[in-house]
C-alpha cells in the first residue's frame, strides 16, 4: 500500500448551485483569478512540508468550469511547489454540461489520467428535481466523447433514493451507466443535508427523505447488480471494476495517509493533525494576501479519537479495521464474536472485514467497541 | 453586649426567597457590587440551576439601624423542597423570627401555609412581606386579603417589596430590628447549642452550622453530641459572612460555625444539641428526631470495574449529606452496587447529579421504590423497599404500603382536573377547602408509591402551574400488591422490575412496555419486551433493528465532523448499561414508573 500523500485542489466555483449540494461553491466566477492568486501564495506555505504526492485531485465546485490559462497556471503553481511520483494519479471532476473534445484533449495535455463525471442519473425527471444543467443525453454525449479520448480510467458519479425515484427507475440508471464500461462507479444515497436548499425544505417538512426500509433496498440492491457485474464494493458509496481501479486518492482519506488540502474548505491531515481553510473564497483570500494562513481551524488527535476514526473509516471500506484496535478488552471479544455470528463481520488476515450487512450499519459499528 | 436578631425567611418555592436573600447581603455590604453574583447563598451548582436552596447557608448581616444602633442579623437560610421540612424545622428552631414571603401575583400557596405553621410552632414572630409588586399581573390588596383571613395575620403589618429591583429592603431591616426579640438565654448557664446543618470540608472536616441557646463554647473546648453521645475537641468558631470568619467564641445568642475534630459528618446529626462535655446540660434542646428515608433505589456503577470507585465516592458524598443511607446491593443484571435511602424524589435526582458531576462516577439509577411491609403466613413481618426481595406470593397473608396526606391548593376552576388526577393515583377521603373566595384547598389520602415520581409535575402541568403541593406520611394500609417483571428479549432484567397495585397493574405492563419501546435505543437486532406478574406475559412491545445506518458521504471535511458526531453518541453510551446484549439506559428505569399515556 501506498503511503505517499495526496493532494487536494478545491475549486469552488460552479454554473449554478444544485439544491441538495453542502460542498462549498459559489457562483460568482469573477473571483476566480483572485483564488488562484491566493492558491500560489497558499502552495508557497506547504511548499516543504510533504514528500511527494502521488495522487492529486481536482475537486469542486466545478474544476471543469477552470478556463485553459487558468489550468496552466495551476499546473504551474503545482509543478513549482510540490513533487509528484511518476506514476501519479490525477483525478479531476467534469461536469457533462461543460465537455468538449478540445477540452478533454487539453486535460490529457495536462497529465489528468482520471475522470470523475458528474451524471447522478440518467433520466430526465430525476434531473430536473436535481436542478442539473444537463439532461441524460447530454450526459451521455459527454461519456462517449470521455471514451473516444481514450481515457480508460473514468468513473460515473451516481445518486439513488432521490424523492419520487423508483428502483427500477434507479437500476435503469445503473444499466446506463454500466453501459459505458466505467472504470468507477459512485453510488451515493440521496442525502438532505441541512445547510443546503433542499435540507431546508426537509426542516419545513415540505421534503421526505427515504425510509429506512427503502434506504435499504435501494443499497443491498446496488450492491447485488453491480457485484454481480464484477464490480468491488470497495467502500460503502463505491465500486471499482478492479482494483487497480479503485479510487487512489479517496482511499487516503479513509487510511489515516496524509493529504494536504489547498482552497477554501479543503481539509489536510498530517502526523494526527487535521486543519481546514475558511469556507469563504473571500476570506480564504484576504489571509493569504495578508500573508496568514488560510486556516479556519485544526485539531490534534488523541489516540482514542484516532481509534475512533480508524473504527469508523474502516467499517466504511473492504480493509476494515485492524484487529489490534479492539483487542484487549473481553467485552470487545463476545461483541465481536456476536457481530461475526451475525454475520455483520467476517475476521481475516488480522482485519475485521465488514460484511455488505456490516455496510449497511456501519456507523453503529465503531461504538460497540467503546466503553 | 451585642444586639443580635436571628431570623429566616420561608415561602413558597419560586415567590423570591434566594432574590431577597441578596438584597439584604447586598445591602449588608458584606461584598462589593461588583463580586456580586445573584443568589449568593446558592452556592451548590445544581441549586443554581434548578434555583432551589438544597442545603441551608447562614450570614451574619452588620446593620446600623436607622436610630443609629448597631445589629447582627444572621440570616438562617432554609432549603425550599417538601423533602427537606425536618431541615427547615431545625433551621426555624435557631430562629426567633421570620420574614414570610408571599408572591404579589401568585398570592398564598400549600407552602407558605406550612412553612408559617411550622414557624408558628416554633413561636416565631412572623413578618409578612409581600414580594415581587413590580410585576403587572401584582394584586396587593387580594394578597394582603389572603395573609388576613388564610393565615391569620394582621395584613397592615405586610411589608412591600420588589427584591429584583431592590426596593423595601430598608423597611425589612427596620422590621427586622423592631419586631423580632432578641435572644434569650445566659451565658452563664451550661452551653447548648443546636446544630441546624453541617457540612464536610476536605481540609476543615465537619463544619457544624449552630445556634447557641445558652452558655459559650470557645476553641480548645471539648463539646459533646448529645444524642450521638460523642465528644470532640473544638479547634475554630466563628461567623458566616459568605466566608467563615473565626472568632473568640460563640455565646447564648449567637449563630455561627463549630469545627471540631469530627472526622465525618455522619457523626453529626441535624436538630443534635451540642454542650459541653466539662458541664454538660441536663437535656437535649426539643425536636431532636432522625430523617428516614422514604424513596429507595440502586445505584450501579455503568462499569462493573467501577464499583470500589463508587463505594469511595458515596462514603464521601455521605459526609455532606447525612440524610442518605446506603448498603450494598447487588442484581443479576446490574451487578454489585448500592441500595439508597433518599428523603425524596429531589434528594435522589441531587445525590444522582452530584455524584455525577462533583465525584466524576458513570451510574445508573434503578426505578425507585417506597417501602412496602408483608405479613408471611408464618406470622412474620417483612419490610421491602426492593422489588427483588418480594417475597414468594404464596407465602404473603397481606401487604401494606405508606400513605400520605396531600395538601393541594388550587384556583377554584382546576378542581375537577386535580380531583381527576388524585382518584387516578388511587386518593381516597378526600376533602375540600375554600380558605378565601376563587381558592381551593384539597386533602387526599393517597398511596406514597403514586406520588414520588411524576404526580408533582402532572399537577403543575394540569393547572398551569398554579398548584402547589405538600405532603406527610401518614401510615401504612392494607394494599393489594403484586411485582410487574420486566424481560427484554426473555431475560428478566430485576432491575426494571416494580411493585405495583393488582388492579393497576396490567396497564403499569402495557405503559412499561411502551416506554421502555421508546428509551431504549435501537439496536442491530430486533428487541423483545414484555411485561409478566407470576410468570405470566401481559403485555409487549417491539423494538426494530436499525435496517440501515450509514452516511453516504466521507470524505475530507466529514471526516471530523462524523467524529465528533459519534463523540457525542459515545458520551451518551456512558449513560446506559448493556444487559445481556442489550444498551439499557438511565432513562429507562425512570420510563418504567411514568403513568402518562400520551
Amino acid at each position: 500500500m501506498s503511503s505517499n500523500p495526496g493532494l487536494y485542489v478545491h475549486v469552488p466555483f460552479c454554473k449554478t448551485k444544485c439544491p441538495y449540494c453542502d460542498f462549498y461553491s459559489i457562483t460568482d466566477l469573477s473571483l476566480m483569478d483572485a483564488w488562484l492568486k491566493a492558491l500560489k501564495h497558499e502552495a508557497a506555505i506547504y511548499r516543504d512540508e510533504f514528500s511527494a504526492f502521488d495522487s492529486l485531485y481536482l475537486g469542486g465546485g466545478t474544476p471543469s468550469l477552470l478556463s485553459y490559462q487558468q489550468m496552466e497556471t495551476l499546473k504551474d503553481i503545482l509543478r513549482t511547489h510540490f513533487d509528484f511520483t511518476p506514476d501519479v494519479e490525477i483525478t479531476i471532476e467534469v461536469n457533462p454540461d461543460d465537455m468538449t473534445r478540445e477540452k478533454l484533449k487539453f486535460l490529457e495535455s495536462m497529465g489528468v489520467n482520471r475522470i470523475s463525471i458528474g451524471v447522478q442519473s440518467f433520466n430526465d425527471e430525476v434531473l430536473t428535481f436535481l436542478k442539473r444543467r444537463h439532461t441524460a443525453s447530454v450526459a451521455e454525449k459527454a461519456i462517449d466523447l470521455i471514451r473516444l479520448c481514450g481515457f480508460s480510467n473514468f468513473g460515473i458519479d451516481l445518486m439513488y433514493g432521490i424523492p419520487g425515484q423508483t428502483e427500477d427507475c434507479w437500476l435503469e440508471t445503473l444499466r446506463c451507466a454500466l453501459a459505458f464500461q466505467p472504470a468507477h462507479l459512485s453510488c451515493y444515497q440521496f442525502t438532505l443535508e441541512e445547510r443546503t436548499p433542499y435540507g431546508r425544505l426537509k426542516a419545513e417538512g415540505k421534503l421526505h427523505p427515504a425510509g429506512e426500509c427503502e434506504e435499504k433496498r435501494f443499497f443491498l440492491s446496488t450492491s447485488d447488480f453491480l457485484k454481480s457485474k464484477g464490480f468491488i464494493h470497495y467502500e460503502v458509496s463505491n465500486f471499482a471494476k478492479t482494483q487497480k481501479r479503485e479510487s487512489r486518492h479517496n482511499k487516503k482519506y479513509w487510511q489515516h495517509i496524509p493529504y494536504l488540502g489547498l482552497g477554501p474548505a479543503a481539509h489536510s491531515f498530517k502526523n494526527g493533525m487535521r486543519w481546514w481553510n475558511h469556507r469563504s473564497v473571500e476570506r480564504y483570500c484576504q489571509a493569504l494576501t495578508a500573508g496568514e494562513k488560510p486556516v479556519e481551524a485544526s485539531e490534534t488527535l488523541s489516540p482514542e479519537q484516532l481509534r475512533l476514526e480508524r473504527l469508523f473509516l474502516g467499517f466504511r471500506t473492504k480493509g476494515g479495521v485492524p484487529l489490534d484496535d479492539v483487542s484487549g478488552n473481553p467485552k470487545y471479544d463476545s461483541t465481536l464474536s456476536r457481530l461475526k455470528q451475525s454475520r455483520h463481520v467476517t475476521v481475516r488476515k488480522n482485519r475485521i472485514i465488514p460484511t455488505q450487512k456490516g455496510y449497511l450499519i456501519a456507523d453503529r459499528l465503531p461504538l460497540m467497541f467503546f466503553d | 453586649m451585642k444586639q443580635i436578631r436571628n431570623f429566616s425567611i420561608i415561602a413558597h418555592i419560586d415567590h423570591g426567597k434566594s432574590t431577597l436573600a441578596d438584597r439584604l447581603i447586598q445591602y449588608a455590604h458584606l461584598v462589593d457590587d461588583r463580586q456580586f453574583r445573584d443568589q449568593i447563598l446558592d452556592t451548590m451548582d445544581i441549586e443554581r440551576e434548578r434555583g432551589i436552596t438544597i442545603k441551608s447557608q447562614t450570614v451574619n448581616l452588620p446593620y446600623t439601624s436607622k436610630d443609629g444602633n448597631e445589629f447582627e442579623l444572621n440570616l438562617i437560610d432554609t432549603p425550599g423542597h417538601v423533602d427537606f421540612s425536618y431541615e427547615v424545622s431545625r433551621a426555624l428552631a435557631s430562629c426567633e423570627g421570620v420574614l414570610l414571603l408571599v408572591d404579589a401575583s401568585q398570592g398564598v400557596e400549600a407552602q407558605t401555609l406550612a412553612n408559617l405553621y411550622a414557624a408558628m410552632e416554633n413561636n416565631l414572630v412572623i413578618i409578612p412581606v409581600i414580594n415581587k409588586i413590580d410585576l403587572p399581573s401584582a394584586d396587593i390588596d387580594r394578597v394582603k386579603d389572603e395573609i388576613e383571613h388564610e393565615l391569620g395575620l394582621d395584613a397592615e403589618s405586610a411589608l412591600l417589596c420588589s427584591a429584583k429591583e431592590g426596593t423595601g429592603i430598608e423597611d425589612i431591616f427596620e422590621a427586622i430590628v423592631e419586631r423580632i426579640p432578641p435572644p434569650s438565654g445566659n451565658t452563664e448557664n451550661p452551653l447548648t447549642a443546636l446544630i441546624f446543618d453541617a457540612q464536610y470540608d476536605s481540609f476543615r472536616g465537619t463544619i457544624v452550622s449552630c445556634r447557641v441557646f445558652d452558655g459559650v463554647v470557645h476553641p480548645g473546648d471539648t463539646i459533646r453530641l448529645m444524642a450521638m453521645g460523642s465528644t470532640h475537641k473544638v479547634e475554630e468558631v466563628g461567623i458566616f459572612r459568605l466566608k467563615m470568619e473565626p472568632e473568640k467564641e460563640l455565646s447564648a445568642g449567637e449563630v455561627g460555625y463549630i469545627i471540631a475534630s469530627i472526622k465525618t459528618v455522619s457523626d453529626t446529626r441535624i436538630g443534635d444539641t451540642i454542650t459541653l462535655d466539662t458541664n454538660p446540660a441536663a437535656r437535649l434542646l426539643p425536636g431532636f428526631k432522625e430523617v428516614k428515608p422514604v424513596v429507595f433505589s440502586s445505584i450501579y456503577p455503568i462499569a462493573s470495574d467501577d464499583y470500589h470507585s463508587l463505594a469511595d465516592a458515596l462514603e464521601k458524598y455521605k459526609l455532606n449529606d447525612a440524610a442518605l443511607v446506603y448498603q450494598k446491593d447487588s442484581s443479576a443484571a446490574l451487578g454489585h452496587g448500592f441500595r439508597c435511602g433518599f428523603l425524596g424524589l429531589l434528594h435522589l435526582e441531587i445525590v444522582q447529579e452530584r455524584l455525577e458531576r462533583e465525584f466524576d462516577q458513570s451510574i445508573i439509577m434503578t426505578s425507585p421504590s417506597v417501602q412496602y411491609r408483608f405479613l408471611l403466613s408464618d406470622g412474620s413481618t417483612v419490610i421491602i423497599d426492593n422489588p427483588t426481595y418480594y417475597p414468594d406470593p404464596t407465602e404473603i397473608e397481606k401487604s401494606y404500603e405508606p400513605y400520605i396526606r396531600a395538601s393541594i391548593m388550587i384556583p377554584e376552576r382546576y378542581v375537577g382536573l386535580v380531583i381527576k388526577l388524585c382518584m387516578d393515583r388511587r386518593g381516597v377521603n378526600s376533602h375540600l377547602n375554600y380558605p378565601t373566595a376563587g381558592r381551593v384547598e384539597i386533602a387526599f389520602d393517597m398511596p406514597l408509591a403514586e406520588v414520588i415520581f411524576d404526580f408533582y409535575d402532572k399537577l403543575k402541568s394540569i393547572t398551569q402551574g398554579y398548584g402547589s403541593f405538600d405532603y406527610e406520611i401518614i401510615d401504612y394500609r392494607e394494599s393489594d400488591l403484586s411485582k410487574l417483571d420486566i424481560l427484554v428479549n426473555g431475560e428478566k432484567v430485576d432491575a426494571l422490575s416494580t411493585i405495583v397495585h393488582r388492579d393497576r397493574a396490567r396497564e403499569r405492563a402495557v405503559n412499561a412496555c411502551e416506554k421502555l419501546r421508546d428509551e431504549i435505543p435501537r439496536q442491530q437486532f430486533k428487541i423483545a419486551i414484555q411485561g409478566a406478574i407470576g410468570g405470566k406475559i401481559i403485555s409487549r412491545s417491539t423494538i426494530t433493528p436499525f435496517r440501515k445506518d450509514v452516511t453516504a458521504k466521507c470524505y475530507g471535511g466529514d471526516i471530523s465532523r462524523k467524529r465528533k458526531l459519534l463523540e457525542k453518541q459515545k458520551k451518551g453510551k456512558k449513560r446506559m448499561k448493556i444487559v445481556g446484549s442489550v444498551e439499557i439506559p438511565q432513562s429507562a428505569f425512570m420510563a418504567v414508573l411514568k403513568t402518562d399515556n400520551e
